[in-house]
């Protein structure tokens, strides 16, 4: 017995003395460390999580899209061109000939027709962004069609902005999906989405091969994509939760690239050449959100004492150093259209000024809701002591995301710190959700942040319906600005920073192309 | 192993006898499960109707417009009263019909059937690392009670009690994956291997062993070992400290004095004479210790990119996904159940005096 149990520990010992086979890749694959645990749909009608848009983005054409070449253009995708009736409703876009899906079916306009109507009909989360443009499951049939096989008609009823129209076709919903493939796999009337949640069925660079929920999601490129074999074979992303884990493992070599490091984690990489980081500005903005139902914050004099107790500049320069920049305004810097000045300092004498104006010389107690975790936990202690210079007593309230969503979504916060990341890539998707609101009362059917603040002003409301319909793009970008800057002075909320994400690849990498958002992510063009 | 097959051998009514027991157990544990089932799904249904958190939010997501959330909270069937809600669930979980996760897309027993065997491999070494030393430990101890054997096993011991988990198995990483090389990093295999295992149990270990494929287990076995060691660490902690003090309890009777003044040596005394009389509550000790590392250890399997049960219920817990969190919990359920019966099992093969009961 004891001989057995000696046996058994030496060659247990072998076995993890052995000396492990020496990191390195598979030279085919690109090996990704990435947290994806919020991906719980690849259907391009629902799935609304960033690591599933970014699968999709890979996985999928769109009818426009941004170009792994060049991602700073919106052109034409599945769609070669587009010409716009002289009301400007209605789209006709010419698909480009001889295009086939990764099953090998050629793309039609039938198929692009029945992408868009299929996420009206299915009526999924991001339903919302082709809902706006006056399509309902009932006249959506009538206002997208297919004359011919090569011909797209698409008939808005809302006065947008071309733009703004192309804007939303080149969104996540503008993706092309094989409409043999998945009705073949419908079931009970659901258009296929059952199945598609964990499948591909698209003409994108890649096709999915698997995804293993909180594991792993594995790509392999698709020989008919228009622009060519993607030069690796094969993506593994891999779930790794922990950020000091993901810096490990690419630092050994056994993954190609890190996208989820905090600062500490970048900050140890240091000086090691295996390994380069690559800062990209994001989208994403961190803000605080001032619910107007709180009698303290309905006097606008108040909101702008508490814009000037952030210290935005210290908080960058530390603990958010490389991983945030400050932008107050709502829509981020280095897009069409933002306004980049950033007029808020921290001033506690200007907020008491303020605060007595509006009749609170000894300030007040107010409660802040925040995410439980870094950053927001950092960021909310930093607001408390500040707050506190000039007077007010903030109670921070943590808790995990979806309860603090709930609540926010329920309007019951005082203040209220989380982001907002936009749904496409033009300011009127931030300027609606920052500033439209139609129906202020309890009951109202939609929970814009505007709304979520009990905020409706509706000069405000009217000037964002506007600029979305101008068609005078350098009028339409100064509308924006004016807006940015007025919603700066009186709206309900302390816009803060904007993150830039900070990715860590081996050296050897090249051509891993990030924008500022999970829609302009592509790895095609990786080497390695 | 060697006294049951004496037993059986030496006296033939024993075998039936035990059979019988095997059975009236098998009932019990059906009884026991259904019971704790009822039990535990009322509990967590009335809990999650208790939470401040939407569960529509997790299928729509905070942007979604009325009419798509509306659909989900109809489709998540919400707008029946909670109690038809739990007797649907009852009813359908009779055919073994768990509902679909919302996370996950697919359902909830196809999920279970894919973490838990991530779980069982992990808690199973760990639980082997932790009483192959933790008894032995806890013996030394007890039989060198106040010498330096003694508190050097009491810190070990200690330092496993109270060191958080979580930065335990980073430390443990830096050094034997990150400096040493030793052991491979994080997830269950190298992405070399991945697809190349014919999932049969889902242990690789033991899927890669019926395929004769060593160096995919060598290499799972590569990427287990930390953490294994780790939870074993905690396990071995707890088993050792347990141990001591029933060998300390043991030691102190008269039988050992008894045995000792017969001219039996102190060793033969401690392993012979008292430890079989600490079997039975060891079996209990080292059980429970079993059925919290299955539960799924959430730190060390978020620290080791570890797909397990644990990951699995948090996520489902925090994002209120009904299905998934009631699955997972009847299947915590049963596994506490049946190594409880498997305990008592076990008990009367090492005490004579419950095999007549």
């Amino acid at each position: 017995m004891l001989k057995a149990l000696k046996y058994a520990l030496a060659a247990g010992a072998l076995l993890v003395l052995s000396p492990h086979a020496m990191a390195a890749t598979p030279a085919d694959t690109l090996v990704i460390a990435k947290q994806i645990d919020d991906i719980i749909s690849l259907d391009p009608a629902e799935a609304y999580e960033l690591s599933g848009i970014e699968v999709i983005a890979n996985t999928y054409d769109r009818i426009m899209r941004f170009e792994p070449t060049d991602i700073t253009k919106l052109v034409g995708g599945v769609a070669e061109s587009v010409t716009v009736s002289d009301d400007g409703k209605t789209f006709t876009f010419k698909i480009r000939p001889s295009q086939k899906f990764a099953s090998g079916d050629p793309i039609t306009a039938t198929d692009a027709a029945f992408s868009l109507q299929r996420v009206i009909k299915l009526e999924k989360t991001p339903v919302f962004l082709l809902s706006q443009l006056g399509w309902t499951k009932d006249n959506v049939d009538k206002l997208i069609t297919a004359p011919d096989e090569s011909t797209l008609k698409v008939t808005i009823t809302a006065n947008f902005a071309p733009t703004l129209v192309y804007a939303l076709l080149g969104s996540v919903v503008g993706s092309v999906v094989d409409m043999k493939v998945v009705m073949a796999h419908e079931a009970n009337g659901d258009m296929g989405n059952a199945w598609l949640k964990t499948k591909s069925a698209g003409s994108g660079a890649y096709v999915l091969k698997s995804w293993t929920p909180n594991d792993s999601v594995v790509l392999e490129a698709n020989p008919a994509y228009r622009g060519g074999l993607a030069k690796l074979k094969r993506v593994f992303i891999r779930h790794v939760p922990e950020a000091s884990a993901q810096r490990l493992a690419l630092e050994k070599g056994d993954v190609d690239i890190a996208e989820n490091l905090t600062p500490d984690q970048v900050t140890a990489i240091g000086s090691n050449k295996d390994v380069k980081v690559t800062t990209v500005p994001q989208a994403l903005l961190y803000y605080i959100g001032l619910n107007l139902k709180t009698k303290e914050l309905q006097d606008p004099r108040v909101r702008q004492a508490l814009r000037h107790l952030v210290d935005y500049d210290g908080m960058a320069g530390s603990f958010l150093k490389g991983a945030e920049q400050v932008h107050q305004s709502f829509w981020a810097s280095g897009f069409w259209a933002s306004y980049d000045d950033n007029p808020y300092k921290f001033d506690p004498t200007k907020a008491k000024e303020l605060l007595t104006a509006a009749g609170y010389p000894n300030g007040f107690s107010i409660d802040l809701d925040a995410p439980n975790f870094a950053p927001f936990a950092n960021m909310a202690q930093s607001v408390q002591s500040t707050m506190a210079q000039g007077g007010i007593k903030v109670n921070i309230v943590p808790a995990e995301m979806k309860p603090l969503l709930t609540k926010y979504r329920a309007r019951q916060h005082q203040m209220l710190m989380v982001y907002w990341g936009p749904d496409y890539m033009d300011p009127h998707t931030n300027a609606d959700g920052f500033v439209t609101n139609t129906d202020n009362s309890d009951g109202a059917a939609g929970h814009p942040l505007a709304w979520r603040n009990a905020w409706q002003d509706t000069t405000f409301t009217a000037a964002v319906a506007a600029a979305a319909s101008e068609r005078d793009e350098e009028k339409r970008k100064q509308d924006y600005i004016d807006l940015q800057k007025k919603v700066l002075d009186q709206g309900p909320y302390i816009i803060m920073f904007q993150s830039t994400s900070q990715r860590a690849d081996r050296a050897s990498v090249q051509g891993f192309v990030q924008g500022p958002s999970a829609d302009v992510t592509y790895y095609n063009l990786t080497t390695k | 192993m060697r006294k049951a097959g004496a037993a059986g051998a030496i006296v033939q009514p024993q075998r039936r006898h035990l059979a019988a027991t095997v059975v009236r157990l098998t009932g019990s544990f059906v009884v026991s499960l259904a019971v704790t089932f009822v039990g535990l799904t009322a509990v967590t249904f009335l809990i999650s109707r208790l939470t401040k958190i939407d569960p529509v939010l997790a299928v729509v997501g905070d942007k979604a417009t009325k009419a798509a959330y509306d659909n989900a909270y109809h489709a998540l069937g919400l707008d029946q009263s909670p109690l038809v809600q739990y007797g649907i669930y009852l009813k359908r979980l009779l055919i073994g019909d768990f509902g679909m996760s919302v996370l996950t897309s697919r359902p909830v027993l196809t999920d279970l059937v894919r973490v838990f065997p991530a779980t069982f491999e992990l808690a199973t070494i760990a639980t082997v690392i932790g009483v192959l030393l933790g008894v032995p430990a806890g013996v030394l101890a007890a039989a060198r009670k106040g010498r330096w054997q003694d508190h050097v096993i009491r810190v070990v011991g200690l330092f496993g009690y109270s060191v958080p988990v979580f930065w335990l198995g980073l430390v443990g990483l830096f050094v034997f994956y990150g400096k040493l090389g030793w052991v491979a990093g994080t997830g269950r295999l190298d992405v070399f291997y991945d697809d190349e295992v014919t999932l049969r149990t889902g242990v690789i270990l033991i899927d890669s062993a019926l395929d004769g494929n060593w160096e995919i287990f060598a290499n799972a076995f590569s990427h287990l070992i930390l953490p294994a060691s780790i939870l074993g660490y905690f396990s071995l902690a707890y088993v050792a400290r347990m141990t001591r003090s029933f060998m300390i309890d043991q030691l102190g009777q008269e039988y050992v004095t008894a045995a000792r003044v017969k001219g039996c040596s102190f060793w033969r005394a401690v392993w012979r004479h008292a430890f079989p009389n600490i079997m039975v509550p060891l079996i209990t000790v080292i059980g429970l210790s079993y059925a919290s590392l299955l539960e799924g250890a959430v730190l060390t399997e978020t620290v080791f990119a570890w797909p397990g049960l644990g990951l699995y219920i948090t996520r489902a817990l925090f994002n209120s996904d009904m299905n998934a969190v009631l699955g997972g919990t009847v299947l915590v359920g049963s596994v506490f159940i049946a190594i409880n019966q498997f305990s008592d099992l076990l008990y009367k093969l090492f005490d004579p005096r419950l095999r007549t009961r």
